[in-house]
């Protein structure tokens, strides 16, 4: 649990800064902003673990992000119900990381490739088929849940917190959660333990692409209309919030709730630059501290040959 | 042959002491080396031998004591210096650059002396090719280093080592994965080296190893030296008595007493002409009883693990039939295999045995979590009580079941790798290597294990490069040649000279 520790302390110390020189960052207001810009980031988020903690990576998410929100707007407008059209997203998600999950599996190419094809690919593919058109005067019915109506924090925070939990849960008590570990850990050692890493790995790529489905809509009620050319760059804030919470970018290691911390620390800290008085045009600069400080900490923190097994594996 | 003339030392190290994070891992230990001279470091796991061997090539720094290269002092080792001293070490798993060339590899640490300076690849050819000629070893130095054999990436490490002029060779386990016949002939170069001057380190579990080629010993044990001896001062048992530090009468003794349960159960695996051309296994034809263990011997290469790959169904076969307790059976997938009761202790642990970041806990109930569950929910306490029953059956020495396998050492690893498939209550189970790179203390607890699994009925496959080893364990020994089966002694018949007969394929 240590690296929960130092991040929640790194959140902490913000905050005290925070409450010392700029108290109106606590406002209700501004709370509730951030919350709602984040939850879409934290659900994304949580793919993205379960992909990276099985050794893999998944830096298509911004594009099958756009391609959803543009798809559950698309079926809203027909004048299908909300459900329908949060479904259609989390099904549409849900198929895209299939064929990243297909093609990293059973295709065998390296996942950094087969999620960058598809970045690319779907990216373009959308940027064509909307000609850079946005989705606009989405109908009433879709924003029920929208920024002016005061009951979507909750209905939202019950959702997101419902389902943090889950994966939590499911990753620390249901047998699945030990086949992602250990098939992240070392994916030789689990293929001759019995496990189908292969399947693993497919299936744990469709999740993410049905959470990305869901990041997509949570974030597309909030608005009256969907830029096709939303959630760019997406993919490396999640895999950013999932490497500050302490898992392994090599896979076999980390937790939810680390990764619910990243995604606090990373979101809380750019926008407080300004309450500090900070131009905003430093908010990456400053994620970029925070990411380097956390892998500075494994480093230092990990002995080296603390990691021999791994790394042993890379001789002939 | 020795002499111990301090000036003559090549390397002498005077009570060193080394502790990582409040632990002792070495307590004033001496040790020196003369030029000419194989100088065996022999102690159980933990005795302290890889922390001696990272502090003479400079990859960890003493806490106190003295380090005397070439009749000169030296402060502050790191490994850059040590190697201008010619110190030179080899591992159990040669760090050779896999898509590299042979020669490349050689030549690459020279390389960086002029970074702009155009590629000799005539000379480095050409220099790879002396080299092996004065190892007497037979390699193209255009192969790449992927697709070299164990044996000869041992050879192209011991060329890289003379090339670098070394002086002080240090050999950490270089046979763990050879067959006895790849082993001479590394035993060979090895007084070869000694023949030209340089001083050798070596250090392994296999006492004849150590006996045929070492000129002295030194005994590691709990940090400490315990004795230096000359080789023909100290005989196997009182060796073994140094480095276990207690009376260990049988090492292979255990298997006498119950040669009475001899006779073979029921049939539990049968393989009839079961092939499988992708890799390289031919109509090999097989019966495993219950209660037995069979020893399946072969040099490395000869098929034993493809044979058991095909069983467990990680490869499935693409010819004959596999028949569990009688019945056919259809295995495609491990997952098969599992359910038939089949277990597999795959070799090479530390990479495929265990899973090492996760707990001893998580790592031994991973085969079996229905049955530490209710309601699909594991039940960690459940989970935790079972797998501190393996520890206390198996003696499993870990600081607690949370523990991450990852830092346990070789022998509680295998440990843990075993109390996995056990949680199954496997009829049929398949070790491969079980006991390689394990120190002698837990190899006959591990033996131990083994036996009383016979005792309680379960089939064991084992296979071993340990010959002693098999043969004392074993029932009945096929043995494989080239993907096939060259034939099976029953246990009166089976010498070491009979089994090395049909795996080198000559007339038994």
């Amino acid at each position: 649990m240590r690296r929960e520790w130092s991040v929640g302390i790194a959140i902490l110390l913000l905050a005290i800064v925070l409450a010392a020189t700029a108290p109106s960052y606590f406002s209700a207001e501004n709370l509730r902003d951030l919350f709602l810009v984040n939850m879409p980031v934290l659900v994304a988020a949580v793919g993205t673990m379960l992909v990276i903690l099985t050794g893999e990576i998944d830096i298509s998410a911004g594009s099958a992000f756009a391609i959803c929100s543009v798809v559950s707007g698309v079926v809203a407008k027909s004048g299908a119900p909300l459900p329908a059209a949060g479904a259609a997203a989390c099904m549409i998600g849900a198929a895209l990381g299939a064929l990243n999950g297909v093609l990293v599996a059973y295709g065998r190419i390296p996942s950094i490739v087969a999620t960058l094809a598809a970045m690319v690919g779907l990216r373009d593919a959308l940027r064509w088929s909307t000609q850079g058109a946005w989705i606009e005067d989405l109908p009433q019915r879709f924003q029920y849940l929208g920024l002016t109506q005061s009951l979507f924090p909750i209905v939202a925070a019950a959702m997101v917190t419902t389902l943090v939990a889950a994966v939590a849960g499911t990753l620390r008590h249901v047998a699945a959660g030990r086949m992602v570990y250990a098939t992240g850990s070392s994916a030789e050692a689990a293929r001759l333990a019995g496990i189908d890493t292969a399947a693993v790995k497919l299936v744990v790529y469709t999740i993410a692409g049905g959470l990305t489905g869901l990041a997509a809509l949570l974030n597309s009620v909030r608005f009256n209309q969907i830029p096709s050319n939303t959630g760019l760059g997406l993919e490396m804030k999640v895999i950013a919030a999932v490497v500050v919470g302490g898992t392994a970018i090599t896979g076999g290691r980390g937790t939810v709730t680390g990764t619910l911390l990243g995604v606090i620390l990373l979101g809380a800290a750019g926008p407080a630059l300004t309450f500090l008085g900070v131009s905003a045009q430093w908010e990456r600069a400053l994620q970029g501290l925070i990411i380097l400080a956390a892998v500075t900490i494994d480093a230092a923190r990990l002995p080296r040959g603390a990691r021999f097994t791994r790394t042993s594996a890379a001789g002939v | 042959m020795i002499c111990p003339a301090v000036s003559s030392h090549l390397l002498q190290a005077v009570a060193v002491t080394k502790s990582f994070a409040g632990v002792h891992a070495l307590r004033g230990v001496s040790f020196d080396l003369s030029p000419g001279e194989v100088h065996a470091l022999v102690g159980e796991n933990g005795a302290g031998k890889s922390t001696l061997i990272k502090i003479i090539t400079g990859a960890e720094l003493a806490d106190s004591g003295t380090l005397t290269v070439g009749g000169r002092r030296v402060a502050h080792l790191d490994p850059a210096a040590a190697r201008a001293l010619g110190i030179a070490a080899i591992y159990q798993q040669p760090a050779l650059f896999p898509d590299l060339t042979v020669a490349e590899n050689i030549a690459l640490p020279r390389e960086g002396a002029g970074l702009l300076r155009r590629v000799d690849w005539q000379g480095h050819r050409q220099r790879a090719r002396e080299l092996f000629e004065q190892i007497g070893a037979a390699i193209d130095p255009d192969r790449r280093a992927v697709t070299l054999s164990m044996p000869e990436r041992q050879l192209v490490e011991i060329a890289k080592a003379i090339d670098a002029d070394a002086r002080i060779l240090i050999m950490d386990e270089p046979t763990a994965s050879l067959t006895d016949r790849e082993v001479d002939h590394l035993l060979d170069v090895v007084r070869h080296l000694r023949a030209r001057g340089t001083g050798i380190v070596y250090i392994s579990h296999k006492l004849e190893e150590i006996f045929a080629v070492a000129d002295r010993l030194t005994v590691l044990r709990d940090g400490e030296s315990i004795a230096t001896r000359a080789r023909d001062e100290i005989d196997r048992d009182e060796l073994v008595r140094l480095m276990v530090g207690r009376d260990l009468a049988a090492l292979y003794g255990a298997r006498q007493v119950s040669d009475t349960r001899r006779a073979p159960g029921t049939p539990a695996l049968q393989l009839s002409e079961v092939a499988n051309a992708a890799r390289g296994v031919r109509q090999v034809s097989l019966t495993v009883h219950r209660g037995e263990i069979l020893g399946l011997a072969g040099l490395v290469g000869s098929g034993r693990t493809e044979l058991a790959e095909t069983v467990f169904g990680l490869t499935p076969l693409d010819g004959g039939e596999i028949l569990v307790n009688g019945t056919p059976a259809r295995i495609d997938t491990p997952a098969d295999a599992i359910r038939l009761g089949i277990a597999y202790v795959p070799e090479d642990r530390p990479r495929h045995g265990v899973i090492a970041d996760l707990s001893v806990a998580a790592n031994t109930t991973l085969n079996n979590l229905p049955a530490v569950s209710a309601g699909g929910l594991i039940d960690g306490a459940a989970e935790r009580r079972a797998a501190a029953r393996y520890v206390e059956q198996l003696r499993i020495r870990t600081s607690s079941v949370d523990a991450e396998v990852g830092g346990l050492s070789g022998g509680n690893q295998q440990k843990v790798a075993l109390a996995r498939w056990l949680s199954i209550e496997p009829a049929i189970l398949i070790l491969d290597e079980p006991t390689q790179g394990i120190d002698i203390g837990a190899k006959a607890e591990i033996h131990g294990i083994i036996e009383r699994l016979a005792e309680r009925g379960v089939a064991i496959v084992m296979i071993s490069s340990d010959l002693p080893e098999l043969l004392a364990m074993a029932d009945r020994v096929a043995v494989m040649r080239r993907g096939a089966l060259a034939g099976t002694l029953l246990r009166d018949q089976a010498t070491s000279q009979a089994v090395m007969a049909l795996a080198l394929g000559h007339a038994a």
